[in-house]
């Protein structure tokens, strides 16, 4: 967490150990932050933008991606849908009827909620593993559709689209400060009451409809906010790349997004950040290993889970267990 | 119009095949193998590599050899799915079902890019290619490998529903779907069967990967992807963890496509499929043939 609540409830399982205070602490947020906005005095160059701008992106899409799976614990395999249709959304708006990118922002809002309503409607009222394989259809169906239909380019995609400014320092410390908010306001929905329905629904979704929450709606209001974030994530990509075609929205990018919140820590935004900087990050700086790269994700996955399911920077609880 | 139906047919006991080993395993141990598809490929990968080593054969042979590497390759792939059972689910068994799906995503992938980092990434060309006559029957062309295929389909198909149903081995599957600790208490070993599954389902993968790699001639580390979710479809429209369900699932997915792909074109081919999964899952979750089953609290 990165703010601590000021009343702290009895009951803990184990009393905070001074390395984890510093951690929980809300100055892991801020420092989080000063290493983002003091990066570029670092390293300004073009490509040292361009990695920290995607990571930045990365970020929040991980955040997003975290009210799914992390708060609510329903798996999401094709995430990336929302990130395409945000994108798509902004692009065809701003080239086909030459809007500026900021005024396509709320036409985004509509257009992904819609979109979660109409994925999220006829699949969670069933089993979370249908509802995993539904979304990763649906993935397909997004990105084939983008690929088929001529008003989204088709194969060769959306190009021209306008940049929110010209000097891409401008635009890293644009994307910085609007993560920071997504991420901020991710982990306060968190701390809501809604955020205690959507914990409750994921560690027993029976005895929640039992003590009143209605999980149906409590799951699709998750699937919606995680829509609506992975969209305005799409957004900030399209105006960074100015380009968007489908092969940036295949299920390798939803399954990344999902390796980075199931690495951090499901549920615990400093995991999720840190999880989501490493994930993209890495494969900068491992160049050599290309080849083994994704085989060792799915090795590190299979391990995570077997070996410290809570991910490497874990949420702590703190509800009684 | 029959041609239609026959594609349809085709590509449609394909889809059985898959579906069969995620109908399974789903139906005993509900988990959903995401990584089953990749057993697929899996098989398409070792037939290709078994081939290579027997060397080059005449064409009048390409048949009878292609069932001989067909049996070596179905051996393999299933000792590839429990080994992955072993080592990835069975520590899980307990846990909760998101992690156990998120390992089957892992092991997905880690089969997928394990195979793109041992046999490269560009697609691989099949040495054995079945083309041959065709013989027209009531007004469609089919050839005789196709039929030799969905033959090979059929009897495995057959005689995996009759190990289910009249079986000691496959009494203990149904035991174990049902209740696996009573079982065990009735002296059932329950991880060997469970083992047993997964080399069942992963070898009828297998078979069927080989099997398209011989048909389309080429293989790629990334065919699994699509199939699996297709044999998920099938298994759906079936009802899953029902046998003879998901067979009929698979051929009548295989139809739907043919008949999609004729009315709307190939490009919305996998739209369509997905689209149909998705109307499925809102109107009649347990498919056609599956029971309505309450979760257990």
């Amino acid at each position: 967490m990165t703010g601590t609540t000021k009343v702290r409830r009895v009951g803990n399982a184990k009393p905070p150990t001074r390395a984890s205070k510093l951690l929980q602490n809300r100055w892991a947020g801020i420092a989080g932050l000063l290493i983002a906005l003091l990066a570029p005095f670092v390293n300004a160059s073009g490509y040292a933008l361009s990695v920290m701008t995607s990571a930045a992106i990365f970020v929040m899409l991980a955040a997003g991606l975290n009210i799914v799976v992390g708060y609510c614990g329903l798996l999401d395999l094709g995430y990336v849908a929302f990130f395409a249709v945000g994108a798509y959304t902004s692009g065809v708006l701003s080239t086909r009827l030459d809007l500026p990118l900021l005024v396509t922002v709320p036409a985004v809002i509509v257009v992904t909620v819609i979109a979660g309503i109409i994925i999220g409607a006829p699949t969670l009222r069933l089993r979370s593993d249908y509802l995993a394989i539904v979304t990763l259809g649906f993935g397909e169906i997004i990105r084939i559709t983008a690929n088929n239909l001529d008003v989204t380019g088709g194969p060769s995609g959306i190009y021209g689209i306008p940049h929110l400014t010209d000097s891409p320092v401008v635009f890293y410390y644009v994307t910085v400060v609007v993560v920071s908010l997504a991420v901020l306001g991710a982990a306060r929905l968190g701390r809501s009451r809604l955020g205690r329905a959507w914990r409750f629904v994921r560690e027993d979704e029976d005895a929640a409809e039992a003590m009143g929450v209605h999980t149906y709606r409590v799951k699709l209001a998750a699937y919606i906010a995680g829509a609506v974030w992975g969209g305005l994530a799409g957004v900030l990509f399209a105006a960074q790349l100015s380009a968007i075609s489908p092969t940036s929205f295949t299920f390798l990018q939803s399954a990344l997004v999902l390796m980075a919140v199931v690495l951090g820590g499901m549920g615990s935004i400093p995991g999720v950040v840190i999880g989501a900087v490493v994930i993209s990050i890495l494969p900068e700086i491992l160049r050599d290993l290309a080849d083994y790269r994704f085989f060792i994700f799915g090795v590190l996955l299979i391990a995570v889970m077997i070996l410290r399911p809570q991910g490497l920077w874990p949420a702590r609880s703190k509800e009684v267990s | 119009m029959t041609q239609l139906v026959w594609n349809g047919l085709f590509v449609g006991s394909f889809y059985a095949l898959v579906a069969l080993g995620y109908s399974m395993v789903y139906g005993i141990i509900k988990l959903l193998n995401f990584a089953h598809g990749d057993l697929y490929m899996l098989g398409a990968f070792v037939g290709f590599a078994i081939l290579g080593a027997v060397g080059g054969v005449s064409s009048s042979m390409a048949l009878p050899l292609l069932l001989v590497v067909l049996l070596a390759t179905m051996v393999l792939t299933g000792l590839a799915g429990v080994a992955l059972e072993r080592v990835a689910y069975r520590p899980l068994r307990r846990a909760p079902r998101l992690s156990l799906l998120i390992t089957a995503v892992g092991a997905s992938f880690a089969l997928e890019y394990g195979m793109r980092a041992a046999a490269g990434a560009d697609p691989r060309v099949y040495p054995v290619r079945l083309g041959g006559t065709s013989v027209e029957v009531l007004g469609a062309r089919l050839t005789l490998q196709q039929l030799v295929l969905v033959g090979v389909a059929v009897v495995l198909m057959i005689g995996l529903n009759l190990l289910i149903t009249r079986t000691r081995e496959g009494r203990a599957m149904r035991a174990i779907a049902l209740d696996p600790r009573t079982s065990s208490l009735m002296g059932i070993d329950v991880n060997a069967v469970i083992s047993r599954t997964f080399f069942i389902g992963s070898a009828l993968a297998g078979a069927a990967g080989v099997m398209a790699g011989a048909y389309y001639g080429k293989i790629d580390f990334l065919m699994g992807f699509l199939i699996g979710l297709k044999a998920f479809t099938a298994a759906v429209i079936g009802g899953i963890g029902n046998i003879p369900g998901t067979m009929l699932g698979g051929l009548l997915l295989g139809l739907l496509e043919s008949f999609g792909t004729f009315w709307l074109g190939g490009e919305w081919r996998d739209v369509f499929a997905f689209g149909v999964l998705i109307l499925f899952l809102t109107v009649r979750p347990t498919g056609l043939l599956g029971e309505r089953v309450t979760e257990r609290v």
